[in-house]
């Protein structure tokens, strides 16, 4: 489990550029699908199984992308200026260290501040790549760096860049590993362009026409920096009620809950007052698609140092693995 | 090379002027589009009005198994409309679009289907207070005057915009609504010197200002194999003093050419797009530049989200001053974002989506 979750986090994978970890994901998969194939957006489907009589046609998103940077320009002495690819959060920035597609790597600092109590906006923050002019240079504007951080394994509970969202892509990849026996055609989607506004998850939400859909994503938790929800590290997974985008369908939400309880799996109800998931852009993708999400809970979100707890993510797999191997019912409490 | 089929003289400039001054404020597009239409109605094999009031128009090809290349470019212009009428022939009026309204105050406009003119009336100069000229006036302080003569001519509901006619001046362009006429007059351009290679689906697009509200539907009609938006986005490239503080913000700079998109707040340009335009500029010798990732947006945020997904990327004419009642562009920009567009549609086919992303 770690040593997965290892990889995919050190894969950079911005926002409209991911098409690395797709590779590795997809060479992860391969011996256990039918078929994969990648859209117009980049998003990666694999599909499992087929529909048996009372079974259902099910989509299961999980985002590759991470938020990321993308150079809009060269100053004359060498630095490096640059824009945001989803919600990169200017209190992170100064004194972090990014690395570009192409390899170079960099630090990141500010200009010049009186108000040191202010956070300045990232039009003021610059990436030093040592060069010491704009010739000299190995970047360009357009280039796209995501934050360089190594994944750290402190026991119970790991911490990287990235585990937003590929945590859940390791959840869906071992999910695919174990579901043997399923009554339903499973499509699974490594989506592009969540962290933009679940851009990838619109597209393929669209072409698939599900019958169901299930979004695995990080959540951020209550148990520090003051936020007020009631999702705690370590305490398992959490189903998704409601957050800024989407109301989980509640028959959705009521099956999940009922599952966990049946399979004893420690779980949580999550109600969310920032961001939103692919599950928003399935649920209103046609006519409506029934959605909801299942999120591993994730201190410091969109920082380049993220933290999971590994006993939740274990009991999120059991709980994902049990939801798509039974017949699914849907009803309300 | 074939570029030199692209040229803008004489007759490309009338009708970029015509379209310039031409009304047509978000909602409110049918003079443009009634000048698209008659220009492009011996251009393509089809055309029609869809229920948005976009015009989609079709030149098939002969080519088997050819690509279905779309090009959109917005008709509407920002604007305003008539709210309330107040007495002799003055009325209040809310913005359509983004429009600057730190620009407004003493404008010239021309109001409604008659282009009855008028002018933003507002306090005179010598009774405001410091404090009230250091700020910019709300748009609740100021009323289209249209005089007491006009009373009555005008009823809420009325669009208006700016008065502007357009001018050349050696390679510079100056008009109101050039953002997107100048993409108005260019997908018209492509229309013509259409090589035939590929199906080719022009959109002229409504409400854009307002949303990408036309795209999006447009879109979902044509259901295209790739979409070029080409529309206009602002540079802010005076020649201030830069001794302390380097311009990092300019968006664009006129005269470097198309400023081709890389990310903005709507659309991250599909890479394998941004490369085809990148390496035809390189090839054909045709000067180009990235406009800053950043916010902003075209209608390529509407269109490369629809159905299944749509690989996108905008390229847009370079202009100062966007939003305000005059922009000014230049010729030699247009004419290079005329000359890659059109290398890009004769180039254009689906092989382009088997590159590395």
């Amino acid at each position: 489990m770690k040593e997965l979750i290892k990889q995919l986090t050190q894969i950079p994978g911005p926002s409209g550029y991911e098409s690395a970890i797709r590779e590795t994901i997809r060479e992860i998969i391969k011996p256990y699908v039918r078929e994969t194939r990648v859209d117009a957006m980049g998003n990666l489907i694999a599909q499992v199984g087929t529909k048996a009589p009372g079974g259902m046609r099910v989509m299961v998103a999980a985002h590759m992308d991470e938020i990321g940077l993308i150079v809009s320009h060269i100053e004359k002495k060498g630095l490096v200026r640059f824009s945001n690819l989803g919600g990169v959060l200017p209190r992170y920035l100064a004194g972090g260290r990014v690395v570009f597609l192409n390899g170079t790597r960099g630090v990141i600092n500010s200009d010049r501040h009186d108000e040191v109590s202010k956070i300045q906006p990232i039009s003021q923050f610059f990436i030093d790549i040592g060069a010491i002019s704009e010739k000299d240079c190995p970047v360009k504007i357009g280039d796209l760096a995501v934050f360089d951080r190594e994944f750290l394994d402190l026991g119970k509970r790991v911490s990287s860049k990235a585990l937003d969202d590929r945590c859940g892509c390791a959840l869906m990849i071992e999910t695919i590993q174990r579901v043997k026996q399923s009554p339903h055609e499973l499509l699974f989607v490594f989506c592009t362009q969540e962290e933009v506004g679940s851009r990838g998850a619109t597209t393929a939400a669209y072409q698939l026409d599900a019958d169901l859909g299930i979004a695995l994503d990080v959540t951020p938790v209550g148990d520090i920096l003051g936020v007020k929800m009631q999702v705690n590290l370590g305490e398992g997974p959490a189903i998704k009620v409601r957050d800024v985008g989407h109301i989980a369908d509640p028959a959705v939400v009521n099956w999940m809950v009922r599952t966990a309880r049946e399979l004893k799996v420690p779980h949580q109800l999550e109600v969310l007052d920032v961001g939103s998931t692919d599950a928003r852009a399935m649920q209103i993708s046609r006519g409506g698609m029934p959605s909801g999400a299942l999120s591993i809970p994730c201190r410091y979100v969109h920082s380049p140092s993220e933290m999971i707890d590994m006993d939740d993510y274990a009991h999120a797999l059991t709980l994902l693995t049990g939801l798509l191997s039974r017949e699914i019912k849907l009803e309300k409490k | 090379m074939n570029e030199n089929r692209v040229k803008i003289s004489r007759p490309q400039l009338k009708l970029l002027e015509k379209l310039s001054n031409a009304v047509g404020v978000s909602g409110n597009e049918d003079e443009v589009r009634q000048i698209v239409i008659e220009e492009i109605r011996p251009l393509v094999d089809e055309y029609r009005v869809d229920r948005m009031g976009n015009l989609l128009a079709i030149k098939h090809t002969k080519t088997a198994d050819a690509a279905r290349v779309m090009f959109a470019a917005h008709m509407d212009e920002v604007g305003f409309m008539l709210v309330q009428a107040d007495t002799e022939g003055c009325y209040a009026f809310e913005a359509v679009g983004g429009i600057d309204e730190r620009q407004l105050l003493a404008k010239p406009v021309l109001v409604g289907k008659d282009h009855l003119p008028g002018v933003i009336g507002s306090k005179p100069v010598h009774l405001t207070s410091p404090a009230e000229r250091a700020k910019v006036t709300p748009l609740g302080q100021l009323r289209i005057d249209l005089s007491p003569g006009c009373a009555g001519k005008a009823s809420v509901g009325d669009y208006a915009t700016f008065a502007t006619r357009f001018w050349r001046s050696g390679d510079s362009l100056f008009g109101k609504a050039l953002d997107d006429r100048l993409g108005v007059a260019t997908l018209i351009e492509l229309a013509r010197l259409n090589p035939g290679t590929a199906e080719v689906l022009f959109a002229f697009t409504v409400q854009e200002e307002l949303g990408l509200r036309g795209a999006r539907v447009a879109a979902y009609d044509f259901e295209p194999d790739m979409a070029f938006v080409v529309d206009s986005t602002p540079a802010f490239d005076l020649p201030l003093d830069e001794s302390e503080d380097e311009n990092v913000l300019y968006n664009c700079r006129l005269g470097a050419g198309p400023a081709i998109y890389l990310a903005d707040a709507g659309t991250i340009s599909d890479p394998r797009l941004i490369q085809f335009l990148t390496r035809i500029a390189e090839d054909c010798g045709i000067p180009y530049q990235f406009r800053q990732p950043g916010g902003g947006g075209t209608d390529a945020g509407a269109i490369h989200i629809t159905r299944g997904g749509v690989p996108s990327v905008s390229v847009s004419v370079p202009g100062r001053y966007a939003h305000s009642p005059i922009l000014h562009a230049r010729l030699s920009d247009w004419k290079n974002t005329l000359a890659l567009l059109y290398q890009a549609l004769e180039k254009a086919d689906r092989s382009i989506l088997n590159a590395d992303r």
